[in-house]
């Protein structure tokens, strides 16, 4: 197929043109490298906003895309260190299970909706329903946030630097948000809570993983109240 | 589903392949809507004291120069009308809503779907690269264009239930989404003296709109309005003789994504619909905020339009009644 060895880089980079070859092809050439192989480095050319690129892969690759990306890129992804050098559409890291995907632009809705594990950093802004349902995925936001982000928020942690939206946490259940700017709003359950010694400890981690350049000290952290998951006839009106 | 895209030219040199740069724009939203498309398109601006209707008809055979000759000499006026496929566009001196009256009085099958001093628009059913072909848009020029693409969920797949519908002169609306509160905000926009030409939900929101410049409201204050007033999931874009304008419902389910360079600013319903554009590689992209009216060439956006209009247009009662709906 269409794999050109890059003799510049340190490592061997196989470059695939998703406009000459399409998508599917794309997809299953990541898919299909035998374990063990050592053609790690890929960079995919031409996204022109495709949806599903990148998506699915299950191995130790480190893949750039060189452009702007559409619906749920680098979704499902496992093991995999997938860089969107641009704008992603709704979706981005849709499912992830492990490895970490990084948005050098900013994300539409629902960026890392119910995430298991890995990493995923959106350099800039990512719209509403960030963190939609995440389920163990930590999520770092260089910029803003939209409405209802953590929304039923599972495990993980959320951190973002610059403001959230409204509805921030709506229904949350264990995960854990950092918030460095304004808080338009809490959702139903979502309370701020104390930042102890050992959340300072994780969310500089975070911040350092993600190379975001703040100061932990600033951030505030919220999570859930309780008071919706636990059934009480008091609040039968509000399930 | 359905898919929108908007184009604005920022760079006077592009003016002249506004067709040509759009064409793929369209054509890209095709799996989101493919039973039928349309545009909006600014150009030739008509000169002072002239209308520029854009008509339809079920026929290509429909003889419009005779429809031209019958209204020239029926109102005294002055035509020029020229054929494109199911449609035709026509410029007169006579007095707008006169020509539209006389219009509605015939029963031939001709259907007005815009008017006003440089806005044209056509819209069929099929497939948006066949749509385009028909009517030749490929060589269009101009500054800024709208177009949707249609996958029918509330009405029938018919050239009158595509997309744009016309708001007002030189005004039309194009929407991504489904409105629930349509068929009771269309009873009560009937009672206030508005026609619909088609059972479509996007309509009752061109018509929302249009009931709203009537009674003097400004574009920008309209368009917030409808915020409040039309129940459901929309993405809206509306175009305007100096540019087009966006605005989200609160929820903000239904997908936008707005960028912008150097030589021009895009809006679509996905990114896709945009990477085709010169530049787009490195344009600024985000995603419009809910319930934020977004505007370009927006000079026309703060004008409140009621003295524009005849007396003849809303009943005595609507616009008393201007603020029920609100």
């Amino acid at each position: 197929m269409n794999a050109s060895p890059n003799a510049s880089s340190r490592q061997l980079t196989q470059t695939l043109d998703l406009g000459e070859i399409g998508l599917r092809d794309v997809n299953r050439r990541l898919r299909e490298l035998a374990p063990g192989s050592n053609e790690t480095a890929w960079t995919i050319t031409n996204p022109m906003g495709q949806h599903a690129i990148a998506c699915g892969l299950d191995s130790a690759l480190s893949v750039d895309i060189a452009g702007h990306v559409g619906f749920y890129c680098a979704g499902m992804n496992q093991e995999a260190e997938v860089t969107v050098h641009g704008h992603a559409g709704v979706g981005v890291a849709e499912n992830m299970m492990s490895g970490t995907v990084r948005v050098k632009g900013n994300a539409s809705q629902s960026a890392g909706a119910t995430g298991h594990g890995g990493l995923l950093v959106i350099e800039g802004d990512a719209s509403s329903r960030c963190g939609i349902s995440m389920k163990g995925i930590d999520i770092v936001v260089g910029g803003s946030v939209g409405h209802m982000s953590g929304f039923m928020a599972q495990l993980g942690h959320l951190v973002i630097c610059g403001d959230a939206g409204e509805a921030l946490g709506d229904s949350i259940y264990e995960a854990r948000l950092y918030v460095r700017g304004k808080v338009e709003s809490l959702g139903a359950d979502c309370i701020e809570k104390e930042m102890t010694p050992d959340h300072l400890h994780t969310l500089t981690d975070l911040l350092t993983r993600a190379g975001m350049d703040a100061d932990p000290a600033d951030f505030r952290r919220y999570g859930s109240a309780r008071t919706l998951y636990h059934f009480d006839i008091d609040n039968a009106s509000a399930y | 589903m359905c898919g929108i895209v908007g184009l604005y030219l920022k760079n006077e040199a592009l003016y002249p392949e506004l067709g040509k740069l759009f064409q793929p724009m369209l054509i890209e939203m095709t799996s989101r809507g493919p039973d039928s498309a349309g545009v909006a398109l600014y150009r030739d601006p008509v000169g002072d004291g002239e209308t520029k209707f854009s008509l339809a008809h079920d026929s290509r055979r429909h003889d419009w120069q005779a429809l031209a000759d019958e209204l020239a000499g029926a109102l005294g006026a002055r035509t020029r009308i020229e054929q494109r496929d199911t449609h035709a566009i026509l410029v007169t001196d006579a007095e707008e809503e006169t020509v539209k009256r006389w219009l509605s009085g015939r029963d031939d099958g001709t259907r007005l779907i815009g008017s006003g001093r440089s806005i044209e628009i056509y819209k069929e059913t099929g497939l948006p690269k066949d749509v385009y072909e028909r009517f030749d848009l490929a060589k269009a020029a101009g500054r800024h264009m709208i177009g949707h693409t249609r996958m029918a969920t509330e009405s029938a797949v018919t050239s009158a239930g595509s997309h744009p519908f016309a708001t007002g002169a030189d005004l039309c609306l194009v929407h991504n989404g489904s409105l629930s509160n349509h068929n009771r905000l269309r009873e009560e926009l009937k009672r206030k003296g508005v026609t619909f030409g088609s059972q479509n939900d996007s309509e009752v929101a061109a018509a929302y709109l249009t009931w709203k410049l009537r009674n003097g409201v400004s574009l920008k204050r309209a368009m917030e309005d409808a915020l409040d007033d039309l129940d459901g999931f929309f993405t809206f874009c509306v175009g305007t003789a100096d540019g087009f304008a966006v605005v989200r419902d609160p929820i903000a389910c239904k997908h936008a994504v707005l960028a912008e360079t150097d030589d021009w600013v895009a809006m679509a319903t996905e990114f896709r619909a945009i990477a085709s554009l010169p530049g787009a590689d490195t344009a600024r992209i985000w995603e419009p905020r809910p319930a934020t009216v977004y505007s370009w060439g927006d000079e026309g956006m703060d004008i409140e339009t009621v003295d524009h209009l005849p007396a003849t247009v809303v009943p005595a009662s609507a616009r008393a009644a201007a603020g029920g709906l609100h």
